[in-house]
């Protein structure tokens, strides 16, 4: 997953022009084209966000946007299927940001990265609890 | 100088990085080696696929592109990264390409035509890699059509494809589908051969032939996929991701042919199919039949792909297509929360539909099984009849499993223990087996 950090613009809820559109719309085509591409989307600013935070006791507080330390917000993502961190990174370099734009790529997790720590009776525990959460598989 | 000569060169440097570096900087041992593998991957199939064209030669357009990445190896170890490292590798090897066009006194027709369309360029251009790359789904979809042609039988294509469209080494490619690393070193040289023997041409194929040669292209996809998927998941990484390899392939498939139902039905049966992976085998390893999966622990955001590339297939008009009906039946499967929940006619509907444009036996076995749950024991046990007396299926071990079921719910016990002992002495797998004796042993 790549997820994409908000910036001062981001927030202040500015479109992107349309040469900007245009470039990130080539970018997303090649995506597509070179079979990588499986969801991305645009987020609002953190002004029409909600945060909830569990105090304990079933206890929550809950703040409404904006918020305002902008580099722990996200602007957006992408969702893609490659097949090393190289790889994203090499496709993420292509992306048309402008200089200061910061981007951070985090692996989804899958069955293969439990290794030998996953157990048998640690991977049936695992199963039993995303049973009950009702979660996706590893 | 061969791709299995270039990893070779490539391990060697990364074994001696590896050693100087020991554990501590192992991550970043070699950044240019890592990028240079990295980018092999993403680039080189389109940059085969680009010279061989003009060249009409996949083995030259290979032997190029691999000169290029020791170029690069060699230029940018002493002269640092270019700043775009994707454009530096095309530049070069259109330029390699066309030096190569000009030894060939014979064919200067060729290379200047080829000349005008794409002249050399100038090292230091390192920004128009937007013009570079405006074609390269093209370029992949013409080299599919090429590693996937019928002059090559299945297991070719399959290797092939892996090779050019993957960018694997023979060695990964042998791991991947369990056979010895010579064999698929020597398919794949004698996959070549044919292609030249037969002078296949580096085109999309045009309507008429489409269609056909589409078919191939399924087929080979399909086949990557299911070498990939009949592994459990204790297996060698590299099989599962076979799968992945598979989905990817046929997404760049449906990019470049969106109006080809048959394309979006196999991606669809693909991602329904893998959706279910995690609960295809318990903690213990051994492999869960889909009536006793875990139904949570499916990948929803998969089975929402797969769904969506469905839709898509059947606004198409794909409604008949073999892919597509698979893909219906997986999607049914799919929408039932529990196995119960399964709409068993809408599924037996189906598989009859599939029998018509896809008359195999085995295909006849899933129906019997669909209609017996629509409509109960008997009406399966019909359907069974013609096929407990096909020769094809006279060894079929799953045939002898739904002839015990059946008979089993029809209350002949002594019937269904001869087909669950039958069924155990068919299969190979140990588990099964066993799981097996322990129904007949019930009865």
């Amino acid at each position: 997953m790549v997820l994409v950090k908000a910036d001062a613009r981001t927030e202040d809820g500015q479109l992107p022009s349309e040469a900007e559109l245009r470039a990130m719309g080539d970018y997303n085509e090649r995506l597509v084209e070179a079979g990588i591409m499986l969801a991305g989307e645009g987020l609002h600013p953190s002004a029409r966000g909600r945060r909830v935070r569990f105090d304990g006791d079933q206890r929550h507080t809950v703040t409404d946007g904006p918020f305002t330390e902008t580099r722990e917000l996200l602007a957006g993502y992408w969702l893609w299927q490659v097949r090393s961190l190289d790889e994203a990174t090499e496709w993420l370099k292509r992306a048309p940001f402008g200089p200061g734009a910061e981007l951070e790529i985090r692996p989804v997790m899958g069955i293969e990265d439990f290794g030998d720590a996953a157990t048998p009776e640690l991977r049936a525990q695992e199963e039993r609890l995303r049973a009950l959460a009702g979660t996706r598989g590893w | 100088m061969t791709v299995s000569a270039w990893f070779a060169i490539a391990a060697a440097i990364r074994l001696s990085a590896d050693a100087a570096s020991g554990e501590i900087g192992r991550m970043e041992a070699d950044p240019l080696r890592r990028t240079l593998d990295t980018l092999w991957r993403m680039e080189s199939p389109a940059l085969v696929a680009r010279l061989a064209r003009p060249l009409g030669d996949l083995g030259q357009a290979e032997e190029l592109v691999q000169d290029t990445w020791l170029a690069a190896l060699e230029h940018w170890s002493a002269n640092g990264m270019p700043r775009n490292p994707a454009a530096w590798l095309t530049t070069t090897a259109r330029n390699r390409a066309i030096d190569a066009l000009r030894q060939r006194p014979r064919q200067r027709g060729k290379y200047e035509r080829w000349a005008l369309e794409a002249a050399p360029q100038a090292m230091t251009a390192p920004d128009d890699s937007q013009a570079l790359e405006d074609d390269i789904g093209d370029d992949l979809l013409r080299l599919m059509f090429v590693a996937c042609h019928p002059v090559l039988g299945p297991d070719a294509r399959a290797a092939l494809t892996l090779r050019l469209l993957g960018g694997l080494a023979t060695p990964e490619i042998a791991r991947a589908f369990l056979v010895p690393e010579p064999t698929i070193a020597q398919r794949i040289v004698r996959a070549k051969r044919t292609l030249a023997r037969r002078q296949v041409r580096f085109e999309v194929p045009r309507r008429a032939a489409l269609a056909a040669r589409l078919e191939s292209v399924l087929e080979v996809i399909y086949l990557i996929f299911n070498e990939g998927y009949s592994a459990s998941a204790g297996d060698d990484w590299m099989r599962p991701s076979l799968c992945e390899e598979a989905l990817r392939l046929c997404r760049i498939l449906a990019a470049q042919l969106p109006g080809q139902p048959a394309v979006h039905g196999l991606l669809a049966l693909m991602e329904l199919q893998a959706s279910r992976s995690a609960a295809r085998v318990d903690s213990g390893g051994a492999p869960v039949l889909l009536a006793d999966q875990d139904r949570k622990r499916w990948d929803h955001a998969q089975i929402t792909r797969g769904r969506a590339a469905l839709q898509r297939a059947l606004a198409l008009g794909g409604g008949r297509d073999r892919y597509v009906l698979q893909a219906s039946i997986a999607e049914c499967h799919a929408s039932a929360r529990r196995m119960e929940d399964t709409d068993w006619r809408r599924v037996a509907a189906l598989y009859s539909t599939l029998a018509q444009v896809n008359p195999t036996p085995v295909v006849e076995l899933n129906r019997a099984v669909a209609v017996a749950r629509a409509e109960g024991a008997g009406a399966g046990w019909a359907l069974l009849q013609p096929l407990l007396e096909d020769a094809r299926l006279q060894d079929y071990a799953p045939l002898a499993v739904v002839r015990g079921d059946l008979l089993q719910q029809l209350g002949r016990r002594r019937e269904a223990r001869e087909a669950f002992h039958e069924a155990a002495a068919l299969t190979a797998n140990t588990r099964e087996k066993a799981a097996l004796l322990a129904r007949a042993a019930q009865l």
